[in-house]
């Protein structure tokens, strides 16, 4: 069986709600991290297939993926430094219970 | 004629009020009202200036003091027909009351530097009493009716101020807000006049006014006479209306409860404004339009007569009885009024029939004169006593006798005793109303003997009766309180002999006034007799004035209560107004429009309480939402698209 343009969306739909069902249900800031970096290597596996399968002549779409997976780096490195102080001042990295800024 | 001079009349005491106003606290001391006051001085002489060029130079031609407008300007331009013009109108009359108003207003300045000294508020006392100044002047300088109303309404709200400058006391604040109310409730009636006047008049120019409405063959006067209501027509309807707003702010009888409160105010001003200048706004009134009421074929001047002769009445009763010396000599300003306003009522236009017209004119004046001296005289008594009532006086002439002079000189021309100035004034007036109405001419002379009477029980009362030991003797007052009484007491004297009619009169040419000394001799006489039983009654203490109220019992009351007219506005307002038209309002005002208000207030929190929950500062409910609303507009597009 030929491997199609299909079969790259279907994997990077599923990979999208993966991550987004981890997002809105998980209360491990980390898992959260973690569920972002799924819906963005998502986006990346539509940028690749995309590029591949309609402009194979064109690199733009290989181009986004390298940015999108150097700048979630970068988001992962703040992110970590974020969760690390969070736990440093709440000894917790539960989103449901770091809730000081709401009242 | 110099239109910078004219324009600078007014416009220097509102430049006194503009830096008095706005920079009171840098000056210091009795600074600001040395600046008001020179101000005022140079705006005096240049209307003596003005006026002089008028009446000797500009003003004459062939033989008829002729109106000129000195200046114009388009203010508003509605349509081609509905213009507002600002301009200066200069006639005799304005030229009359610019003098009256520059130079009373300038004896008051001087004598408030003295009256008013140590006031925390000095500079906003001048700035006031600049601002009066400038709206008074303006208003008599005014061209067009419309313009004359804006001036009309400040010098209300200059009053207002004024009134309630001691605004510490619950009293004046009171006396404020009625002054407001009544002249406002008036002032109602005057602008309703200005429409149907100028609506059917086709301008709101005095000149073009009277041009258009008094000629029986233009279309105007047609309209204006052919178009009514209640059987009235609308001519009339607008003069009355006119006539409302006048007799509101000249204090005339129904109208007049707002003026003995007034008294509340400082007594200079009570000096300036409500006796020689403001509240004669409105006998100027009508004798600015005096040839619309004249010619205009209506009879709105025997209203005006018949108002003026029942107030003068009344209040020379009431005033017998008052006790408050600046009541008494409120009363007696609203019965002079009363005087003008009769004399102009019984006045026909031109030549001969025109004297009632010069007659009031003339007392406007010469009362002016007398009238401020009173009450500059009764501040400087009152100032001396630090009372109001004439029960904490008596035998003040041997402590105060330059105030005890003038006072008297003021006293004897306010009775119309020769040849003080208040004599020819009133003679003419009542040479006037003989001529015209016997019934208001023996009207008026019972209230002339009244007058001498009223006003010498008040000069004994002050002067003579009994001696008393006073707590402070800090002396007469200075030069500035006292100078302003010599100079308006000289005037007092002189000011008679002015041949008045030679320059004012309804129609613009000369009259030369003739007086009969054998019609003379009946109210002289009466005068004289007023001041002989003041003098039995209280030039000593006696015990007759005493019982001489008890023989009189009722009637006593009734004048002592002022004829209850206070009451009877209080009745209506309260048990009438109140219960039929407030409370209702109020019940609709809280229960339905309250109520729809509240309503729509209590649905939108409902709505916010049910959905404030959505509010969760959870960022993966946020994220959820989010998602969703994503996820629907995608359904939705893919749903339309596929249409």
């Amino acid at each position: 069986m030929e491997i199609g343009l299909n079969h790259f969306l279907v994997l990077s739909t599923a990979l999208f709600f993966i991550g987004v069902y981890g997002f809105l249900t998980r209360r491990n800031l980390i898992t959260l991290l973690m569920s972002v970096e799924l819906i963005l290597n998502s986006v990346n596996i539509n940028f690749v297939a995309f590029n591949k399968y309609l402009y194979p002549e064109n690199l733009d779409g290989l181009f986004f993926s390298v940015f999108i997976i150097a700048i979630a780096a970068a988001e992962a490195a703040v992110a970590i430094a974020i969760i690390i102080n969070l736990y440093r001042n709440f000894n917790t990295i539960d989103v449901e219970e770091t809730d000081t800024m709401k009242y | 004629m110099n239109v910078l001079y004219l324009l600078l009349i007014p416009l220097l005491p509102f430049a006194g009020f503009l830096l008095t106003g706005l920079f009171g606290k840098a000056f210091r001391g009795s600074s600001a009202g040395l600046l008001n006051t020179t101000l005022l001085l140079i705006s005096f002489l240049l209307s003596v200036k003005v006026v002089s060029d008028y009446f000797f130079i500009h003003g004459l031609l062939e033989d008829r003091y002729v109106p000129i407008i000195a200046f114009q300007l388009e203010w508003l331009r509605f349509s081609e027909d509905l213009v507002i013009n600002m301009g200066v109108l200069m006639d005799p009359l304005t030229a009359v009351m610019l003098l009256v108003v520059t130079f009373i207003s300038l004896m008051v300045h001087m004598y408030s530097i003295a009256y008013m000294k140590g006031e925390e508020r000095f500079a906003t006392y001048f700035s006031f009493l600049s601002l009066f100044t400038f709206s008074m002047l303006g208003l008599v300088m005014s061209s067009n009716i419309f313009q004359t109303y804006i001036f009309w309404e400040l010098v209300g709200v200059s009053s207002f101020l004024l009134i309630g400058y001691y605004f510490q006391k619950p009293s004046a604040v009171a006396a404020s807000k009625k002054a407001f109310i009544v002249t406002r409730f008036a002032d109602l009636g005057f602008l309703i006049g200005i429409l149907v006047l100028s609506y059917y008049g086709n301008s709101f120019d005095f000149l073009a006014l009277s041009a258009n409405l008094t000629s029986y063959d233009s279309s105007f006067h047609q309209a204006a006479i052919g178009a009514g209501f209640l059987g009235i027509s609308a001519l009339s309807w607008g003069l009355i209306l006119v006539f409302m707003g006048g007799a509101g702010k000249s204090a005339m009888f129904p109208l007049h409860i707002w003026l003995p409160d007034a008294m509340e105010g400082p007594t200079p001003v009570s000096a300036l404004i409500h006796a020689a200048t403001m509240v004669v706004a409105g006998v100027f009134l009508v004798a600015r339009m005096f040839a619309l009421f004249a010619l205009g074929g209506t009879n709105v001047l025997e209203l005006v007569a018949w108002t003026g002769i029942i107030s003068a009445m009344m209040a020379a009763l009431i005033a017998c009885t008052q006790q408050d010396i600046k009541r008494v000599l409120a009363y007696s300003t609203m019965s002079q009024i009363g005087f003008m306003m009769f004399a102009i009522g019984v006045s026909g236009y031109g030549s001969e029939s025109g004297l009632g017209y010069t007659a009031g004119m003339f007392h406007l004046f010469t009362h002016a004169m007398f009238k401020a001296l009173l009450f500059l005289g009764a501040g400087a008594v009152i100032h001396f006593v630090h009372s109001n009532y004439m029960d904490d006086m008596g035998g003040l002439r041997k402590m105060m006798p330059v105030t005890h002079i003038t006072f008297l000189l003021a006293c004897l021309a306010i009775a119309g005793i020769p040849p003080f100035a208040g004599f020819f004034s009133k003679e003419e007036i009542l040479l006037a109303s003989y001529n015209a109405n016997r019934i208001i001419f023996w009207l008026a002379l019972f209230t002339s003997g009244l007058t001498a009477f009223y006003m010498f029980r008040l000069y004994f009362s002050i002067f003579w009766k009994k001696e008393k030991a006073y707590q402070n003797h800090q002396g007469e007052g200075g030069g500035l309180l006292l100078t302003p009484l010599v100079i308006l007491g000289i005037l007092t004297v002189v000011s008679g002999f002015i041949p008045f009619g030679n320059f004012v009169s309804s129609d613009g040419v000369p009259v030369s006034p003739h007086l009969d000394l054998k019609f003379s001799i009946l109210p002289v006489g009466l005068s004289l007799a007023g001041i002989i039983i003041a003098s039995r009654l209280y030039m000593k203490e006696s015990v007759l004035p005493e019982k001489l109220s008890a023989r009189l019992g009722r009637i006593y009351k009734l004048l002592r209560g002022k004829f209850y007219i206070d009451e009877i506005y209080l009745f209506i307002a309260k048990k009438i107004i109140f219960r039929f038209i407030s409370r209702p309002a109020a019940w609709v005002d809280r229960n339905i429009v309250d109520g729809l208000i509240n309503t729509s207030a209590a649905a939108t929190q409902l709505f916010s309480i049910s959905t404030s929950g959505m509010q969760s500062g959870k960022l993966q409910h946020y994220a959820g939402y989010f998602l969703s609303g994503v996820l629907l507009l995608i359904v939705l597009f893919i749903f339309l698209l596929s249409n």
